[in-house]
């Protein structure tokens, strides 16, 4: 875990740690471009382009230092992940977003989430966890409509109710 | 002194209001519920109830927030002692010693000594905050806009260079919440800083999109992304559920020293828990009678840790009530929770509002002898909440987290910025960035930079304000030795590396 610790047997560069800190300098010019669009009226002391700049020098210091540690390879070890289950989620974040976005409603929209979340984690039972979801989604709608009198997105399904 | 009694006998007055009392009650249960379960935390828990609780009574909803974030401290013990994965890193000294007792037959008496070990933890240190708060509200009376900011520095970096395990890492995160907090539009002079022209940026990143995006979202792609390696096995709990004489012997010193680690280190800007429970733990290690049980089951090794876990959450009320600074990520969600009513955490709340602050550190009193009774005879109950199917468990968690977003604002950007903070979330999790700095540098970030402004602009632009006074000057030379002190002890890195 230490950087630079001598007990630990020498890594290769880790590829993750250099990209990391490509983002982190890609964040920095991005903050300095946006800065230099703004207008300094203050007569005294910083104006609004200050912080932006002192926070992108932090962010290209810091883009250093994962650099650093990325070509020491003394990065932390990671297991091996799984990339199947973590696009399954964000299809069904992609699904909710979408169904929200073209009016389709609270209860189909948080349905389709919860059954292509629950199929990520191993379940195969598509028909009984979308009985399920919209299930609990209809009672969570009903709740916070009727108790919390907080309005949800509501599409053809709401209507009903 | 009698003045802190008189506050604390009228808060007592408002705490006991039946509608505080219930508000209480539903925070220490969700508080407990949320513990016990894996991958929500409170502060998530917090974050997903800030939007439905806009429209009730502040006070009120304040003191449910206080008691989950006290239910959830008990309640992350007990996945700890029984399945061995602490729900946050508080508890992970818990798991060393107490998951080898629930194995060995005495998970009863180690959910005990956990339980009582944080009431008796959890009152002293609360008492400890109604006596430190008003000494340091008067002291705080004094801070001008250049010592906030130097505070909130000192914050920054104790935040970032404690959490986590490199300072590069933990400063990375708080420079990514840093940025987030520029977006919108800029107070003092209108100007919109990173929106690109989006509308919805104009207001800036929403503190619970960002948390709730970090913690549930993130977790539960990560948690995904692994299952094919956890394999995590549920200890029943076996015999006595009661602490023998010997066990109750062995375990008050530690409840105590747990106390005297966890309050004080809990109430400096340091924040964390993580540390006051491993000092604990090692000093019980060493102090113990009994060495050669240690690393098989020793009680003192749960009794310590926990006390010690219990007091650093009412230490970090400490600096939250009376600064308005939160070092953990929980206390962080508290201040939103406050924003969201227009008040801010300082000594001016304690003048304005002495009814809200002093009914909330009342009901803490109120909300721990509620968990003793709801975690010594319910614990069957809370251990069922563990046999739920992990697929249902984690899509209801992100039906919730979806929820608060499209009931406060159902927009397709908002949504969008859900799941990119939970993108983001999973890869500093697999990256092992920490995430609390995150979510404090984008609460405290647009604050320093409005106090430092407010100092420039009163000293007409001359920057050797900040060393002029003296609270600033300290303040400031004490987050330069924060900063470089881990970089030039590398020891302090070893040190963390024993610790998992």
């Amino acid at each position: 875990m230490t950087p630079g610790d001598p007990a630990q047997p020498p890594r290769r560069v880790d590829r993750a740690g250099i990209v990391i800190a490509a983002l982190l300098a890609g964040l920095a010019a991005v903050l300095v471009w946006d800065a230099r669009g703004l207008q300094s009226t203050t007569m005294y002391g910083m104006g609004p382009e200050a912080m932006p700049v002192v926070i992108a020098s932090g962010l290209a210091l810091l883009a250093i230092g994962n650099l650093v540690d990325a070509l020491r390879g003394s990065l932390p070890a990671r297991e091996s992940a799984d990339p199947v289950p973590v696009v399954l989620i964000l299809a069904g974040l992609a699904l909710l977003i979408g169904i929200i976005g073209f009016g389709g409603g609270f209860i189909l929209a948080t349905s389709a989430l919860f059954v292509t979340t629950s199929a990520a984690f191993g379940r195969r039972a598509v028909l009984v966890d979308s009985a399920i979801a919209l299930v609990m989604s209809t009672l969570i709608y009903l709740a916070f409509d009727r108790l919390l009198t907080l309005s949800l997105p509501a599409g053809p399904l709401e209507r009903l109710l | 002194m009698m003045e802190t009694f008189a506050a604390l006998a009228h808060g007592m007055a408002v705490a006991v209001q039946p509608m505080n009392l219930l508000y209480a009650l539903i925070g220490v249960f969700l508080g407990t519920a949320v513990g016990v379960l894996p991958g929500i935390g409170p502060a998530l828990t917090v974050a997903l109830l800030l939007p439905v609780t806009y429209k009730l009574d502040p006070g009120g909803s304040l003191i449910m927030f206080a008691g989950i974030y006290y239910g959830g401290m008990y309640g992350g013990s007990t996945t700890a002692i029984l399945i061995n994965t602490p729900g946050e890193s508080a508890s992970m000294a818990t798991a060393l010693e107490g998951n080898k007792m629930a194995k060995a037959g005495r998970g009863g008496p180690a959910l005990a000594t956990s339980a009582i070990g944080s009431f008796v933890a959890g009152t002293i240190a609360t008492i400890g905050l109604a006596f430190l708060a008003p000494w340091l509200v008067d002291f705080a009376v004094r801070f001008g806009p250049e010592d906030y900011f130097a505070l909130m520095c000192v914050a920054f970096v104790t935040v970032s260079a404690t959490f986590g395990d490199s300072p590069i890492r933990g400063l990375t995160s708080l420079f990514i919440g840093l940025t987030l907090g520029l977006v919108g539009i800029d107070k003092l002079t209108g100007q919109a800083r990173l929106a690109f022209g989006v509308p919805e940026l104009l207001d800036g990143v929403e503190v619970t999109t960002l948390a709730v995006g970090l913690f549930a979202v993130g977790e539960a792609l990560y948690v995904a992304s692994r299952r094919h390696h956890t394999e995590e096995k549920l200890e029943p709990v076996r015999g006595s559920l009661w602490m023998t004489k010997e066990d109750w012997k062995r375990s008050w010193k530690p409840w105590l020293r747990g106390t005297m680690f966890g309050f004080p280190i809990g109430a400096l800007p340091a924040g964390g828990a993580e540390i006051p429970t491993f000092l604990s733990y090692s000093c019980e290690k060493r102090l113990t009678k009994y060495p050669e049980e240690f690393g098989k089951g020793a009680i003192e090794g749960v009794a310590g840790p926990e006390a010690a876990n219990n007091a650093s959450a009412a230490g970090t009320l400490v600096p939250l009530l009376t600064l308005g600074l939160p070092t953990s990520a929980t206390a962080a969600m508290m201040l939103a929770g406050f924003q969201q009513y227009g008040l801010n955490p300082g000594p001016l709340l304690f003048a304005e509002r002495p009814d809200l602050v002093w009914g909330l550190i009342a009901s803490l009193f109120i909300a721990n002898c509620m968990l003793l009774v709801l975690n010594l005879p319910l614990v069957g109950l809370w251990v069922r909440l563990l046999a739920i199917p992990q697929p249902w468990l984690y899509s209801g968690i992100l039906v919730f987290a979806t929820m608060g977003t499209i009931a406060a604002k159902p927009s397709v950007v908002e949504l969008s910025m859900l799941a990119g903070f939970g993108v983001l979330g999973f890869l500093m999790r697999r990256f092992d960035f920490p995430i609390a700095p995150v979510v404090v540098g984008l609460i405290l970030g647009p604050i320093a930079e409005s106090q430092l402004r407010r100092a420039l602009a009163i000293s007409l632009g001359d920057p050797m304000t900040l060393l002029q006074s003296p609270i600033s000057a300290t303040l400031l030379a004490l987050a330069l030795i924060a900063l470089l002190a881990p970089f030039v002890l590398k020891g302090m890195g070893r040190f963390k590396a024993n610790e998992d």
